[in-house]
């Protein structure tokens, strides 16, 4: 549980020192001008970016935790690792590839490089499927090594926790497919802009993570 | 991106006023109208999970006398009545009802910032609610594996409903986990960012306080079910063995082997012990803002119970392990978790001191929603107390898996808790339907739940001091037990069909009230939060009419001295509040 | 105001009830008098702050409620205060917590001296395991169990050849010695616990869990299990009998080891044929049971359930009842086999008879029995043929009529109203489950029907 104590400690501090910071010298009760002044929203960004933020701290919670199981049963005598495809390295290239293509989207979209932005979403689009078709590969391979998913712990995790971060790609893939419509037949440019930023940020974060998962199954 | 100044805020959110009935009142995304869903729903669940507890408690007064409650009955009465209860009444009730109802209008925004999400979150409750209730009339019926669903005995043989029930148990979970991951996301935003103007953190009421930490500890240990749920639904379906240790069931050599129970025992906790606080942070808040109001009074140390929250919640994670003392994991682990959970104790009585003190130097109006808030602070007091009984390492031993456990936990997560329910049903019925409740009912209401509850519950203490085991079907003749336990228990069965059958006072009283109540002003009871200040009551779609409200105070400005009205609402500048003709005495 | 007058009695009520109620704890027969200590600590500060907060509330609601004219007092907060009431209940918590960690250290570190003693949980029954005369147990894993080897000990390892094997539910422990209860569970999770000793712990299938105490006062004490382990978990009893050292002693020295139990002798069916005479005037000569004596068939019956009849018709533990009269018929009639080998031997013969299913004598509701029947399946098996891992005999195609006398036998406590007879009393649980003659006969409609 250390992983999950870990994540929830600083997400639990960041957050309460972040409100006894708005919090600790307010004496409410006192009328206080420039409090009557002061716009409701405590942060500013979008409220959709805070959503996304919130959401992946929801998300971070979930794997820390499915780490956290991982670390906790690997500790049982009956641990048998599993060979790593070398696929995994190509899909991770995909990946990181893939975040990069959003990143640069990201870039053209804030300069308003339409027809820029239309063939940086596909790129990215691509990658990431590319991505999760090389995923199924290796759950190919691998099975058809013999090593099911019932057979042992080790390959149950494996196919677990990619599953898992397959299954989130995959609702990213369902906003891309959306903004990507709007950005090649719509006219809202605007909105397009912002899912591209959130988009790049949900790439970024499942980049990570994955470095994370993939780092975890190498090193055991 | 920019910094977009509030005025701007409120056209980024779109309001298209719904024009049909079935935008208006089944496909809706206004927050009010989603509240009442979940009100509605919970409530339904709730009195499904009230009657699964009087055919236990008709069982344990009266053995061996109902032929319909066999054995395989009980144990899927006991874990259905404590998932609904804990997950489907309290912890929708909360966030879903109250959580949508109040977070806007005492934030003062128009809705929730994703209103379509919001919708979904609903209708996904629902779906989970309907999933559960299914599980009852599959083949082998609902699981009976206790609302923690250990493994190995969740998914083994000996088991009810271990072939269908378990199933429709982990995917109704999944899914609730979906519907409040949605609800949670909004709750969290809403009061991050779609405050009015003024509206500081500091000047929210303790309910969005207590709301706004319970979402994030959910959001937060709402994964750890979904987690263990996945991993043991993998171990029930395609044989892996991640909680799964090699068994023997049914004279059988299991395909398992190595897998870890105390595990899911880890994760089961890790979510068991915030969903504690996710049900009584709300609870927590929503109290404070009933028992200010109906004081007269400002809540006493509004900084320390803001503080105390956030350190409750907090601390709330790293205390789960003092469910499993008895577990069979660490002993050492006990110095740290006894420590950490005698610890939360001090926040928490803090809170206890503040509400006492609050009606201290009050001008109390025991009306019936102040009534329950006061019932609260008793049967809180009382469940607080026993709490540190289990908290402390070794007295657990003697306590863990007895009925002093049944009762601790009833008094401090289920009484307390539903008397808020109520404080707060009785307290919003004004504003959120227009009427005004009947007195009288609600009183008999009041003194039948509350006397009977705990006529229920503290006898419950000292069963569990002789030694009595929970989750027994019968007791049968022991050594150890006078005969007069069982006269006990016949006592608390009676007092449990008196509890139940009170609660249909209540429904009584909301549909006569709905129907023939009299009208409510916009503000009885003389409040001062920003939902008693709308233009509209109940509140339209958008909730504020053409403008959003401005805020210039704290929300507890009451009985201010120099001022002509005993209440000063939030919206109120300082230049324009009535000075000078005070004609109350104040207290000493 | 009739709020604050109801809240100051039940503040009273509330403590009369705890100092005249007589549900409390049972007399301590262990050495956790510091456990008794700290609960009484706890009490005492509890109480307290149970009293003081509440009086304090109600007297609030008494000189605050609500009068014409009066205004509340405008006071946001006050930090002197608040400061002493955290003190204060930090004060609290340290006197509850302190105390409390000092004895579960010492629940932590068992003592140097302590005597192994090994407690076996499964649905629903209980066993146990001493390491005999070398003083330390030999391997045992849950996959090595079979119906000859039920504790699933590694047979080649020689620590476990004089492992003391004790299948039943009853286990003795010597007054005044620590005890080491180290704890396993061949499927799901148990919890040992024996309330007057205070201590207890979960049995966790897959790992070892342990406790220790010493008991302290002589005398026999129930063992419940008290973590939820399946429908049958109420059912799940067992006793420790604690006595001086030499009692103790000699009852260890009657109990076979694990070398023994793998070394018995299958029975001899020729010889015991011989001895069969005797049965087969009332079972008659194959077995095949007589409504006429009251005697049901023992062809086609589960052979290890026959031989534990048999002994508990010797051992005293059934026949004794008044109201059993054909049970008291049966009793002496056990006692003409004069030990163990013999009963194997009359054993083997039977199970040479041939097993054609009984005449049904029972009419009854099949589809409301198979109902009924459900909680039996879990240990009789789906199709009524028993399971020795459940202690559960064989039900179907054996004599209808004796199976319902049995199950009267059992609600009424005329079978299994010895404290010894765990498998009795379990049934007797079951059998209350039957609520009346009808219930009892679509039963064995049913299992007529497997």
């Amino acid at each position: 549980m250390t992983v999950t104590l870990i994540f929830l400690a600083v997400i639990m501090v960041t957050v309460i020192v972040w409100l006894l910071r708005q919090t600790l010298n307010v004496q409410p009760w006192v009328s206080d001008a420039a409090a009557d002044a002061v716009s409701g929203a405590s942060l500013p960004t979008h409220t959709k970016t805070i959503g996304l933020t919130t959401f992946l701290a929801v998300a971070t919670s979930l794997f820390a935790l499915f780490v956290s199981a991982y670390t906790l049963r690997m500790q049982m005598v009956d641990w048998r690792p599993l060979p790593e495809p070398n696929l995994l390295w190509i899909n991770t290239g995909f990946l990181v590839l893939a975040s990069v293509a959003y990143q640069w989207t990201r870039g053209r979209a804030i300069k308003g490089h339409n027809s820029a932005v239309k063939i940086g979403l596909l790129v990215s689009g691509i990658l990431s499927i590319l991505f999760l078709v090389g995923q199924l590969i290796a759950w190919r391979e691998l099975s058809g090594a013999g090593y099911y998913l019932s057979s042992n712990p080790a390959n149950a995790f494996f196919y677990l926790l990619t599953a898992v971060h397959g299954i989130h790609l995959l609702g990213g893939l369902y906003v891309w497919a959306r903004s990507t419509v709007k950005a090649w037949f719509g006219v809202d440019t605007e909105a397009v802009r912002l899912s591209i930023e959130l988009c790049t940020v949900y790439w970024h974060f499942l980049l990570l993570v994955w470095v994370v998962l993939f780092g975890l199954l190498l090193a055991t | 991106m920019a910094y977009v100044a509030i005025a701007d805020r409120d056209h980024e959110q779109e309001h298209h006023d719904p024009q049909t009935f079935i935008t208006k009142y089944v496909w809706s995304q206004d927050h009010k109208v989603i509240a009442i869903q979940y009100g509605v729903v919970a409530i339904f669940v709730g009195l499904i999970a009230m009657g699964l507890s009087v055919m236990m408690r008709l069982q344990l007064g009266f053995p061996d006398s109902f032929e319909l409650i066999r054995p395989e009955n009980y144990y899927q009465f006991v874990t259905m009545h404590g998932m609904i209860m804990v997950v489907y009444l309290l912890t929708a009730l909360f966030l879903g009802g109250f959580g949508n109802y109040l977070i806007p209008l005492m934030c003062g925004s128009r809705d929730m910032v994703f209103p379509f999400l919001n919708m979904l979150s609903f209708w996904f409750y629902l779906l989970s609610v309907i999933i559960l209730l299914a599980s009852f009339f599959v083949p082998g019926g609902a699981t009976g594996a206790g609302w923690t669903l250990y493994p190995p005995q969740a998914i083994a043989a000996g088991t009810p409903g271990v072939d269908w029930g378990i199933l429709l148990m982990l995917g109704s979970l999944a899914v609730f986990i979906v519907a409040f991951t949605m609800g949670g996301l909004n709750y969290v935003t809403t009061v991050l960012q779609a405050r009015c103007k003024g509206m500081t953190l500091m000047r929210m009421p303790l309910s969005v306080w207590g709301i706004f930490m319970a979402t994030i500890l959910g959001l937060l240990a709402f994964p750890a079910l979904l987690v263990s749920a996945v991993m043991m639904l993998l171990d029930k379906l395609v044989l892996t063995s991640f909680f799964m240790p090699a068994i023997i069931s049914a004279g059988e050599q299991l395909s398992y082997s190595g897998g870890t129970p105390i595990l899911f025992q880890h994760l089961f906790w890790f979510f068991g012990h915030p969903e504690v606080y996710i049900v009584a942070l709300p609870a927590f808040g929503i109290v404070s803002d009933v028992l200010a109001t109906h004081a007269r009074k400002n809540i006493f140390g509004y900084r320390m119970m803001v503080w105390a929250i956030l350190a409750i919640g907090g601390l709330s994670f790293i205390v789960w392990a003092h469910h499993m003392y008895v577990s069979g994991m660490n002993p050492y682990f006990g110095f740290f978790f006894a420590t950490t959970t005698l610890v939360i104790a001090v926040p928490t009585a803090l809170k206890v001191y503040n509400w006492v003190l609050t009606l201290w130097q009050g001008n109390i109006h025991l009306r019936v929603p102040m009534l329950f808030a006061i019932a609260f602070i008793f049967t809180f007091i009382h469940g607080g107390l026993t709490g540190l009984f289990l908290g402390n390492v070794v007295v657990d031993l003697p306590l863990s898996d007895t009925y002093f456990v049944v009762a601790h936990f009833h008094m401090v997560m289920g009484v307390s808790p539903v008397l808020v329910v109520f404080a707060g049903i009785y307290h919003w019925f004004p504003k959120i339907t227009g009427k005004m409740f009947n007195e009288t009912l609600g009183r008999w209401h009041f003194w039948l739940t509350f006397l009977g509850t705990y006529s229920i519950y503290l006898p419950m203490h000292y069963l569990g001091f002789l030694g009595v085991p929970r989750r027994y079907y019968a007791m049968g003749n022991t050594d150890f037990m006078p005969a007069s336990a069982q006269t006990l228990n016949a006592t608390m069965t009676v007092a449990a069909i008196i509890v139940a059958l009170a609660q249909f006072i209540f429904l009584y009283n909301v549909i006569v009230s709905l129907r023939s109540g009299k009208k409510a002003g916009s503000n009885p009871w003389g409040a001062t939060t920003l939902e008693w200040q709308t233009p509209d009551t109940p509140p339209k779609h958008g909730n504020w009419g053409h403008s959003l409200p401005e805020v210039h105070r704290w929300a507890y400005d009451y009985s201010v001295p120099g001022q002509e009205q005993d209440f000063t609402p939030q919206t109120v500048p300082a230049s324009e509040v009535p000075v000078g003709r005070d004609h109350g005495v104040t207290h000493e | 105001m009739t709020l604050a007058v109801v809240l100051i009695i039940l503040v009273i009520g509330s403590v009369v009830f705890h100092f005249l109620s007589p549900w409390t704890f049972t007399p301590l027969a262990s050495n956790w008098s510091q456990i008794d200590d700290t609960i009484n600590i706890t009490f005492w500060v509890t109480g307290f702050v149970f009293v003081a907060v509440n009086l304090f509330l109600a007297y609030a609601v008494i000189k605050y409620r609500a009068k014409d004219g009066a205004k509340a007092v405008y006071e946001p907060e006050n930090s002197k205060l608040e400061t002493w009431l955290t003190i204060f209940t930090t004060v609290g918590v340290v006197a509850m917590l302190a105390p409390g960690l000092f004895v579960w250290a010492k629940f932590v570190d068992v003592p140097d001296n302590a005597i192994d003693v090994e407690a076996i949980g499964q649905q629903w029954h209980w066993s146990y395991r001493l390491p005999g005369a070398d003083g330390e147990f030999g391997n045992a894993d849950g996959r090595l169990i079979t119906s000859a080897n039920p504790f699933g000990l590694d047979a080649d390892d020689p620590l476990g050849q004089d492992d003391i094997l004790v299948n039943n539910a009853e286990v003795h422990l010597p007054l005044d010695v620590p005890v080491k209860l180290n704890l396993r569970s061949k499927d799901v999770l148990h919890n040992f616990t024996v309330a007057q000793f205070r201590v207890k712990m979960d049995m966790v299938p897959g790992m070892e869990t342990h406790m220790w105490f010493t008991p302290t006062v002589v005398g026999r004490y129930e063992v419940l299990c008290e973590e939820l382990c399946g429908v049958a978990h109420y059912t799940m009893r067992g006793a420790v009998i604690v006595e001086e050292q030499a009692a103790f002693d000699a009852w260890v020295a009657r109990q076979p080891t694990f070398a023994d139990t793998q070394a018995a002798v299958a029975g001899n069916a020729a010889v015991g044929a011989g001895q069969y005479a005797v049965c087969a005037a009332c079972h008659g000569q194959q077995g095949e049971g007589q409504l006429a004596l009251n005697a049901p068939k023992l062809a086609g019956q589960s052979p290890w359930y026959l031989k534990r009849q048999l002994q508990n018709y010797k051992g005293g533990l059934r026949g004794v009842h008044e109201d059993d009269v054909f049970g008291r018929q049966m009793a002496p009639m056990a006692a003409t086999l004069v030990n163990d080998a013999a009963i194997d031997n009359v054993i083997a013969h039977i199970q040479s008879l041939p097993d054609n299913p009984a005449a049904k004598t029972i009419e009854g509701d099949v589809a409301a029995g198979a109902k009924n029947y459900a909680i039996c399946a879990y240990c009789h098996g789906p199709d009524g043929q028993g399971y020795e891992h459940m202690n559960a005999p064989r039900v179907a195609g054996m004599t209808d009529w004796y199976i319902k006398s049995q199950l009267e036998n059992f609600r009424n406590g005329v079978r299994g109203a010895h404290p010894g007879d765990f498998d009795g009393k379990q049934m007797g649980y079951m059998a209350k489950t039957l609520h009346n003659e009808k219930a009892v006969n679509d039963l064995i409609a049913y299992i007529n029907s497997l």
